[in-house]
């Protein structure tokens, strides 16, 4: 009876019609993927992406030379020097972070006492080069700077879970 | 002795200690601030608590309560923690936050309490107490709003260094350490303050912001910026030297170092010779060693050995020197020297060790210092000094200069003639030192530097033996060296052969045209003008006097950038480890000589260190005992001659500025121009 059923079914071709039906029903649902470079998915405000030197509003930068950064960081990404600025502040004349090496495990964040080292929302910044992704101060004070309303909304989307 | 009970453990402990002396010998670790051991006790941290029974129902402060027996000691009960809780909260209400701004995190005593007995929030919302910085001169750097009042500066300077220029004002929360007149500390044991203190209000400010102390490396040395051999830690951060800290010591430096020997390090960044220099046309241009080797060799050809002379300098390792000694035998050369100050001293080695030890100081009773300013030659012997006075019942007096001891000293004259006179027995003094069981004479190198020098020599033997100063128990002969190689080249015979020159015979001869090629091991402190047409071949690790005078110029390694071995005013034998490695292309001191040598076809039976270091034994046999002090052998030294009637003056005219390293340093510079008045008025 089983094989009379099986040959009935190859005939009828119910595998391929059901087959079909599934495809043209998901031809009316709404799409799941994204068009990429035009679109793009959601982020938590928790993502870890590149990472940026933040200021103060009044344009003062936050970093303050702590070193706790550099001293969690379990890849050794993060290279800092510092001295005594002009006015006597605890300052940095060297940031580092080597982006190959880096592993985004956000501990430096995690370590900052002044929220001025942070992983920001940015996830595209490859390159063609090795070189590029070694970034000194000056950039990651530039990511600070274009990135930072982003990241201030995220800080304060994530401030009441810290 | 008093038996205690620690937490449940019997525990039998020396009389007249302090509970918390008791636990610490129990191995029960007890917090503590004001308390320190080297200074007076305060009692006013509050943070040792513990309970004691028999005793009242409250905590007590561990640090200021004797030990009396049968006590039990309770270290580790609820009372006790919620106590030191208490006494922490208090501590913290009016520190600042600002840990990661500050240079002591890292290895903050008030942060590592804090973990153990801190509270993760405050409750106090009032406002904080704000205390003006103070000015301490360029060493130390102040935060006083960073200040919990433990007193241990104030008691360091008051006790130790022997400047009563540091107090407090106002009491309670109103309290302040200050100086009462605004101006940098007058003592050559400033940054011991930072040290010192156990929080962060005084940090060291050549080093600020430089570094963390997770990112150094410690490399245990010996300083050789004067003759005592502080045993010191090097803290690196890659090639460079950040910091240089004590070791604890208690047979030479016990805690302190001087400044020169904690600030002078920046003058190793500066000025440095890292590649081999030739004179072509007037003028030093950049040279590869062969060439450098190969003017070397061109000059020694068919060179008589007796034309040849060589000093070595004043901080050179023993390696090094005993390879220039090797080399200048080899090469047939009698004139070696290496007292470029031209002290009279090369009897035997009771004759220019320093025979107590910096320990036999503390068991002196009376004391006589000889044409020397231990403060400016040696400030934490000077600091030992104070410490014997401090403690009582010692007389000390002076024939030399008349300068602030930081103790009292009774100035008996300025110069050979007092000696004479004392030597004689027709001065008061005498009587004391006589009466003395362990009369100590400090001969400095103000007494021996002179043309007269052998006969200060022979008289002050001849003083110390009238005394009964040199006998089987005790040797009170004591010379107080400024330079840190010149025991090791003594005890390496680094002085004239047979029929050899000294620097003063090596220096006329090359006027007279009678020595041809001078080799200086590092040896600067020379006047280089009297090297006349010489040719010069300096081997040194600074563009010096030395350098800019030679014909040839060898980079060497300073003391930080090599392993080397250092004999101390004592005759102790220390070693200093590697920190880093010299800059460029500058070598290790005896490998260079060693390269030569083989250049010159008279190679030196030694290819490693370890053979350098058993050749050195085998000169010497007390490079054999490391930080041990081998006793000097006494006999007839000195000469007896005329005296002259010139005072005595101590050779370091100017303490920040005495060798290369510290010349160049720009810390030293500083501290120079903030005591200049000071200076002059000494």
């Amino acid at each position: 009876m089983a094989s009379l059923d099986r040959t009935a079914r190859a005939f009828l071709l119910t595998e391929l019609v059901s087959g079909f039906a599934l495809t043209l029903k998901y031809m009316f649902k709404p799409k799941v993927t994204v068009n990429y470079p035009h679109e793009k998915g959601p982020l938590s405000p928790r993502f870890r992406g590149e990472h940026a030197l933040r200021r103060y509003p009044n344009g003062e930068e936050r970093c303050i030379a702590c070193k706790l950064c550099e001293a969690i960081c379990p890849a050794q990404a993060i290279t800092i020097e510092a001295e005594p600025r002009d006015d006597g502040s605890r300052r940095t004349t060297r940031y580092d972070i080597d982006m190959t090496k880096c592993i985004y495990c956000g501990f430096c964040q995690e370590a900052c006492p002044v929220d001025a080292i942070v992983e920001g929302p940015n996830f595209e910044f490859s390159t063609e080069t090795r070189e590029e992704l070694m970034y000194n101060k000056d950039k990651l004070l530039a990511n600070g700077d274009r990135w930072e309303s982003l990241i201030a909304a995220n800080l304060h989307a994530d401030a009441a879970y810290r | 002795m008093p038996k205690v009970t620690i937490d449940g453990v019997e525990i039998e402990v020396p009389a007249g200690i302090t509970v918390l002396q008791a636990c610490e010998l129990a191995g029960v670790e007890i917090p503590r601030f004001c308390y320190h051991e080297r200074l007076s006790i305060a009692g006013n941290c509050r943070m040792c608590l513990v309970e004691v029974k028999p005793g009242p129902p409250k905590p007590q402060a561990s640090c200021a309560l004797p030990v009396a027996d049968k006590q039990e000691i309770f270290t580790q009960t609820p009372t006790v923690k919620k106590a030191r809780n208490g006494v922490m909260e208090f501590l913290l209400i009016n520190h600042p936050l600002d840990c990661p701004i500050c240079d002591q995190g890292g290895e903050c005593d008030l942060q590592d309490q804090a973990m153990g007995y801190g509270f993760d929030r405050s409750r106090f919302h009032e406002n904080k107490r704000s205390v003006p910085d103070k000015e301490l001169g360029p060493l130390v750097k102040t935060s006083m709003n960073r200040c919990i009042h433990c007193t241990r500066c104030i008691r360091f300077a008051t006790e130790v260094a022997g400047v009563e220029e540091l107090g407090a004002t106002g009491r309670g929360e109103s309290m302040e350490v200050t100086t009462y007149v605004e101006h940098a500390l007058s003592t050559e044991l400033s940054g011991n303050l930072v040290d010192l203190c156990p929080v962060g209000a005084l940090t060291s400010k050549p080093y600020a912001f430089e570094a963390r102390s997770w990112e150094l490396s410690k490399t245990e040395s010996v300083d050789v910026m004067d003759g005592l051999g502080s045993n010191i830690r090097i803290d690196t951060r890659g090639a460079q030297v950040m910091r240089v800290l004590p070791r604890l010591n208690d047979d030479v430096n016990e805690e302190w170092i001087s400044d020169k020997t904690r600030h002078a390090l920046d003058g190793l960044r500066h000025q440095r010779l890292d590649r081999p220099y030739v004179r072509r046309g007037g003028k030093l241009v950049e040279a590869t060693w062969d060439q450098a080797f190969a003017a070397i060799e061109a000059k020694l050809k068919g060179l008589d050995g007796t034309k040849v002379a060589a000093i070595a300098g004043d901080q050179c390792d023993a390696e090094s020197m005993l390879a220039l000694k090797d080399l200048m035998t080899a090469l047939g050369s009698p004139n070696i020297d290496c007292r470029q100050d031209g002290a009279k001293l090369d009897g035997p080695r009771g004759s220019y060790i320093f025979n107590p030890g910096v320990r036999g100081i503390d068991s002196a009773d009376a004391i006589l210092l000889i044409g020397t300013n231990p403060r400016w030659e040696s400030p934490v012997l000077n600091a030992r000094l104070r410490k014997r006075y401090l403690s009582g019942h010692c007389a000390i007096a002076s024939v030399g200069p008349a300068v602030d001891h930081t103790y009292p000293v009774e100035r008996l004259g300025a110069g050979p003639a007092t000696l004479r006179d004392l030597a004689d027995g027709k001065l008061g003094f005498f009587e004391k030192l006589k009466a003395a069981k362990h009369p100590l004479i400090v001969v400095g190198m103000g007494a021996l530097v002179r043309e007269d020098g052998a006969a200060v020599l022979a008289l002050a033997r001849d003083l110390a033996e009238k005394l009964n100063a040199v006998r089987a128990d005790w040797n009170g002969f004591a010379v107080l060296h400024t330079t840190a190689a010149r025991v090791a080249g003594l005890d390496l015979g680094l002085v004239p052969g047979e029929g050899g020159r000294d620097v003063e015979g090596i220096l006329a001869g090359c006027e007279k045209r009678e020595i041809e090629l001078v080799y200086l091991l590092a040896a600067d402190e020379i006047d280089t003008k009297r090297l006349g047409k010489a040719f010069v071949v300096y081997q040194g690790h600074h563009g010096d006097a030395g350098a800019h005078r030679a014909d040839v110029v060898l980079p060497g390694a300073a003391y930080t950038e090599k392993p080397g071995t250092y004999v101390n005013t004592e005759g102790r034998v220390q070693l200093g480890q590697r920190a880093g490695y010299p800059p460029g292309d500058a070598r290790e001191d005896w490998a260079i000589l060693r390269a030569l040598s083989e250049r010159l076809g008279k190679t030196l039976p030694y290819d490693s260190l370890d053979q350098v270091r058993a050749r050195l034994v085998a000169v010497n046999k007390s490079f054999a005992a490391l930080d041990q002090q081998a006793a000097g052998t006494w006999g007839i030294f000195g000469k007896t001659g005329a005296l002259t009637d010139a005072p005595f003056a101590s050779p370091i005219a100017n303490f920040y500025m005495t060798c290369p390293i510290s010349r160049a340093s720009k810390t030293m510079a500083e501290c120079m121009a903030s005591r200049a008045h000071l200076m002059a008025a000494e």
